[in-house]
């Protein structure tokens, strides 16, 4: 029987190779966050409040919602042709569908990030290289636990009638610990606070992904039950 | 196909079946699929279950693959309870069912190496390319799913469920979908899955379909098996049969 990891990589390969063939929600996300992102940026008034105190919260709510799109692609691509019963029929570890499909989530939202980030900059023209090391480091964290929930909230949803409305209401409630630090520590870095001032929320951040990973491994095999 | 098999040997009570259902019961909601439904195959029988729409045929398959599990009673794989979760058991059961399992996306060759990973099935592309040239789709095997027909994509389905040469197989109505040759391709493998002594359940509306391959024959109506056993009599006597059955179950 293969391993956990031999499996994740089996469905991760052809999960991403289905998107790249399709580009369906990649190009969906990607013109969604640049949406998002123009309609901000004209709506807001900038002597009203701060570019930099409104500017992070912008780019989290951008990532959350992108991210969503492709988190419901996840488990949409198994429901042609009830390919998710293939899966559940074949010997592969849960646990190896899990990361699986986490793994190309984390792929696709990550990406959908790289691009959104300097059109970001562009937009509300942030000075991105004065903290990019440390920016991408809380964006790797948020991304991971949000990637974490989502997977598990995506397979949750994938059988009921609405699985596209479902997915944000099940998954928004749980993505308030991770947002909400990622927003903190987002608007200190371009507020250009000292790292002491942020330190609780990476710790936050990180403890969140750790729980949650945990957690969905080994819930997960119990949301697939029919 | 030529996949590494896991013999159900190596999980069977000595002189037990190799496969047998006890007491399986199922709803949906107000809906009773399955009433207490028993069967045991030996290794090398085939079991063709006949039934109307609605009957609980699925059902029965489903429970029996472990996609669903029973309200009441068991599935006993060689000579072990089917577990919850237990991929050795799982390595021993392939099916066709009405979906096809594949990917439109990826094309034939990719979805049967998907699978052979899924199943631990060594030098997978050797063995996918077996499994396309034993249904007959060599020439397709780099065109995607999505350009297929209905009776290829059949094919192909079945390409899927024997590539990691199960020794339980279990079919839901197989020949739907195909053309006379295809429907002939099928027959014999099935034919060659009987005579290397696999266990297959058949689930079908065709009775000429059914008894041409079955050892043993079950009907079932209204979620129970109102006949279950060795195939007796001619296709004449298990049509006057069915039609009893179904009509009186109706």
């Amino acid at each position: 029987m293969p391993s956990a990891f031999r499996v994740a990589w089996t469905i991760a390969s052809k999960d991403l190779l289905l998107e790249f063939r399709s580009r369906t929600a990649f190009l969906s996300s990607l013109i969604f966050t640049a949406l998002v992102l123009a309609i901000f940026n004209f709506a807001r008034d900038p002597t009203a409040v701060s570019t930099v105190d409104i500017a992070p919260g912008i780019l989290w709510i951008t990532f959350s919602f992108a991210g969503l799109l492709g988190l419901n692609r996840a488990f949409a691509l198994e429901r042609e042709n009830r390919a998710l019963d293939g899966l559940l029929l074949a010997p592969a570890s849960r646990t190896g569908l899990y990361l699986g499909k986490a793994l190309a989530n984390l792929v696709f939202v990550g990406t959908v990030e790289a691009i959104a980030l300097p059109l970001f900059a562009i937009f509300f023209n942030m000075p991105l290289l004065p903290v990019l090391g440390p920016l991408v480091v809380v964006i790797a964290l948020a991304t991971i636990g949000f990637v974490a929930v989502g997977t598990l909230m995506s397979a949750m949803a994938v059988n009921t009638r609405f699985a596209e409305l479902m997915l944000p209401v099940l998954m928004l409630p749980f993505l308030m610990p991770p947002i909400t630090g990622a927003v903190q520590v987002t608007s200190k870095l371009f507020g250009g606070r000292p790292f002491s001032e942020v330190v609780a929320w990476l710790k936050l951040l990180t403890g969140y992904d750790i729980v949650f990973i945990v957690l969905c491994i080994l819930v997960f095999e119990y949301t697939l039950d029919e | 196909m030529t996949a590494a098999r896991v013999n159900i040997a190596d999980h069977a009570a000595p002189g037990g079946p190799a496969l047998a259902v006890r007491g399986l019961t199922r709803s949906f909601g107000a809906v009773r699929a399955l009433r207490g439904v028993d069967f045991s195959l030996d290794s090398g029988e085939v079991l063709a279950v006949f039934g109307p729409n609605g009957a609980g045929k699925t059902t029965l398959l489903r429970i029996v693959a472990g996609l669903l599990r029973p309200e009441q009673g068991e599935v006993i794989v060689g000579a072990e309870p089917l577990a919850r979760g237990d991929a050795r058991h799982r390595r021993l059961i392939g099916m066709i069912s009405h979906h096809s399992l594949l990917y439109d996306g990826l094309t034939a060759r990719e979805n049967l190496e998907f699978y052979g990973r899924l199943y631990g099935v060594g030098g997978t592309r050797a063995a996918a390319l077996r499994a396309l040239a034993a249904v007959g789709l060599e020439e397709r095997a780099t065109s995607l799913v999505a350009t297929m027909s209905r009776g290829m994509i059949q094919r192909l389905a079945i390409a899927r469920a024997l590539l990691h040469e199960p020794e339980i197989v279990l079919l839901d109505e197989p020949f739907t979908g195909l053309d006379q040759q295809a429907a002939a391709t099928l027959r014999g493998l099935l034919g060659r899955l009987r005579d290397d002594r696999r266990t297959v359940v058949l689930v079908t509306h065709n009775l000429d379909e059914g008894l041409e391959l079955a050892t043993h024959v079950a009907i079932l109506v209204a979620g129970r098996f109102v006949e279950c056993g060795p195939k007796r009599g001619d296709i004449a006597s298990y049509r006057a049969r069915y039609a009893q059955a179904t009509s009186a179950g109706a």
